[in-house]
């Protein structure tokens, strides 16, 4: 259904050969274009002026001299914040994310569309409720009762726990489990095979597509995620990247030579890894599936 | 939807709905459904919810009342019930009042912008034949990037000698933008449309797939425009997507936290970019006092739920 869906979108659409639709898909072209520009060129941005010597803001620095460039400023931002620990951090931190999200979160998904149980209504509306309240406004209490009462702060576990399940990809789950068809368990159930089996050995392998989408989702979350790490951990050596360059940003970026440079330098490390995950993958960042995943 | 499970002889915990005569319906049965192992399956998620959300957020209101400050692991003092006193002591002071008129500026930017916007990019990216990947993907990677990255890089475009200012050349602003206590707000709200536009094309996406293709060939035998076709048939097709786009927005601009820590240096000029999540931060986490930032908390969660609420009763009636 999804495969249909997506042929459709991108397949090719009846040339009405008339002036004014020709015009008109001439400005939509030329608006799409320059709204890409907009999009990509803080990106495009980000890496001339990591690259640079000295940091040139005029709009000559845009278009740089091959001569000032350089790759100083990576080794001087690793001085200041230990970019591998910052990416080893950053990668426990989704790395845990992830798997609690893929282990519990099929279970989940197959519960609701797969197996009928009391509460299963009730699961399913409290997984698209949670998507609209707002992160932020927990910070105090989780912060009291992760930091504080159990004593969790500066620790991975501390730092995953808020995040573990991703509700969204519970619902893709759901989604994609509902549009296998039904005899395929039934037939397994009759031959006696267990329910976790069933799951394993037949729904799973049918659904790989929404995996990719789901574990996508799931990364850019932690991996990006600011406050949450901020506040619990104070130990640099346990600082995923983000939270480290942002203090880099906001404290000591003054007393580097070329603070821009350096900055931009982390910035690109952090980037990097979401956008090459993100441009290898983008098709499994379909319309469809997210759109249906955040709809439910 | 019947589905009947008769498994043979297996006493695995789901075989428990065959309808033979000598069925026997038990408790467990009745209590859990017909394949208690979905509560099974759900458990560790439901745990979760209840751990994260549903416990904190109650917590969160009980602090606001009680005179609560931090103590160390397994301390247990004592701490009275204050009333209102937290509420009154939090909005007498103009910072955070500052701070929620600040959000309300962000709002009005970021909402209409983000509307507009993504529903004008998504409708022509829709139609769009070729470099169609390409677009989509540019317009989606701000969306998937760390803020604090990208944040970076604004603050270099946006610096007293940035890239925009001397574009500008005499009309850069003075004091700059990220300085001046006029434009940090809107560079911020501006900021934030951008970052999360893609988010909100790709949901105007899904719903355009979904508009029935007949109402534009009936329009277009109407004799209708673009433009005309495009308030007609597209707007009101797309409504409950539109709905989703300003309640989602609306949520994530109530939560700004990390745009004015950094781009703005902690919510300057003189907190004229702070936002009641930053105050949260600093009054509970720094100053430590919590039961503060949980009033601030719980007023802001009010304030949401109100705009919410007009938002669909406005834009959502006539579905659902």
């Amino acid at each position: 259904m999804t495969t249909t869906r997506r042929q459709r979108a991108t397949g090719i659409r009846h040339p009405r050969p008339s002036g004014w639709s020709r015009t008109q898909s001439i400005l939509r072209g030329v608006v799409l274009t320059l709204g890409a520009l907009v999009f990509l060129f803080p990106f495009y941005y980000m890496i001339v002026g990591a690259l640079q010597k000295d940091p040139d803001p005029t709009i000559a620095g845009a278009f740089p001299n091959p001569a000032n460039l350089t790759l100083d400023n990576f080794v001087n931002v690793n001085d200041r914040i230990n970019l591998a620990s910052g990416l080893v951090n950053s990668g426990i931190f989704t790395g845990g994310v992830l798997l609690c999200t893929v282990i519990f979160g099929v279970l989940v998904g197959y519960a609701l569309a797969m197996l009928k149980w009391r509460g299963a209504r009730a699961t399913f509306a409290l997984a698209l409720l949670v998507q609209v309240i707002p992160f932020q406004l927990l910070q105090i209490p989780l912060y009291v009762l992760i930091a504080r009462d159990y004593g969790l702060a500066d620790t991975h576990v501390g730092m995953i726990l808020p995040f573990a399940i991703n509700s969204t990809a519970v619902i893709i789950f759901r989604q994609y489990f509902l549009q296998l068809p039904k005899e395929l368990f039934e037939a397994a159930r009759i031959d006696g095979a267990g329910e976790l089996r069933l799951l394993w050995s037949v729904a799973l392998p049918l659904v790989r597509p929404a995996l990719v989408t789901a574990v996508l989702l799931t990364f850019i979350g932690p991996w990006n995620e600011f406050l949450w790490p901020f506040l619990i951990t104070k130990d640099a050596a346990l600082q995923p990247l983000a939270v480290s360059l942002a203090n880099y940003i906001s404290t000591v970026a003054a007393s580097a030579d070329n603070p821009f440079g350096a900055i931009l330098a982390g910035a690109v490390v952090l980037a990097a890894p979401v956008v090459v995950l993100f441009i290898v993958f983008q098709r499994y960042f379909v319309s469809n599936d997210l759109g249906s995943g955040v709809k439910g | 939807m019947t589905t009947i499970v008769t498994p043979p002889r297996a006493p695995a915990p789901e075989s428990a709905g065959a309808p033979g005569p000598h069925a026997k319906r038990s408790l467990r049965h009745r209590i859990f459904g017909r394949q208690p192992l979905g509560l099974l399956f759900s458990s560790p998620y439901l745990v979760f919810v209840l751990a994260v959300f549903a416990f904190p957020i109650v917590y969160s209101v009980w602090i606001s009342f009680h005179d609560f400050f931090f103590a160390a692991p397994g301390a247990n003092p004592e701490r009275p019930f204050v009333g209102l006193d937290n509420y009154i002591y939090a909005f007498s002071n103009p910072a955070v009042i500052r701070s929620f008129g600040n959000v309300g500026i962000f709002l009005l930017i970021n909402v209409p912008l983000t509307v507009v916007l993504s529903l004008l990019l998504a409708s022509a990216l829709n139609k769009v034949v070729h470099f169609r990947t390409f677009l989509r993907v540019s317009f989606y990677v701000p969306y998937v990037t760390a803020s604090v990255a990208v944040v970076a890089v604004w603050l270099f475009l946006f610096n007293g000698n940035g890239l925009v200012n001397s574009l500008l050349g005499p009309f850069a602003p003075d004091p700059s933008w990220l300085i001046n206590e006029n434009l940090a707000m809107p560079v911020i709200a501006i900021y934030v449309t951008w970052k999360q536009l893609g988010f909100y094309i790709l949901l105007y996406l899904a719903a355009l797939q979904n508009v029935p293709k007949e109402l534009y060939e009936s329009a277009s035998t109407d004799g209708a425009g673009a433009v005309r076709k495009f308030f007609s048939v597209t707007v009101p097709g797309v409504r409950p997507a539109t709905l989703l786009v300003l309640l989602v927005s609306t949520v994530t601009g109530a939560n700004l936290f990390t745009e004015p820590y950094l781009l703005t240096g902690g919510g300057g000029p003189n907190g004229a970019s702070a936002s009641p999540v930053l105050l949260m931060y600093q009054l509970g986490i720094q100053q430590g006092q919590p039961d503060v930032a949980s009033a601030i908390g719980v007023v802001l969660v009010i304030g949401v739920l109100i705009i919410a609420f007009v938002q669909n009763r406005f834009v959502g009636e006539r579905d659902s």
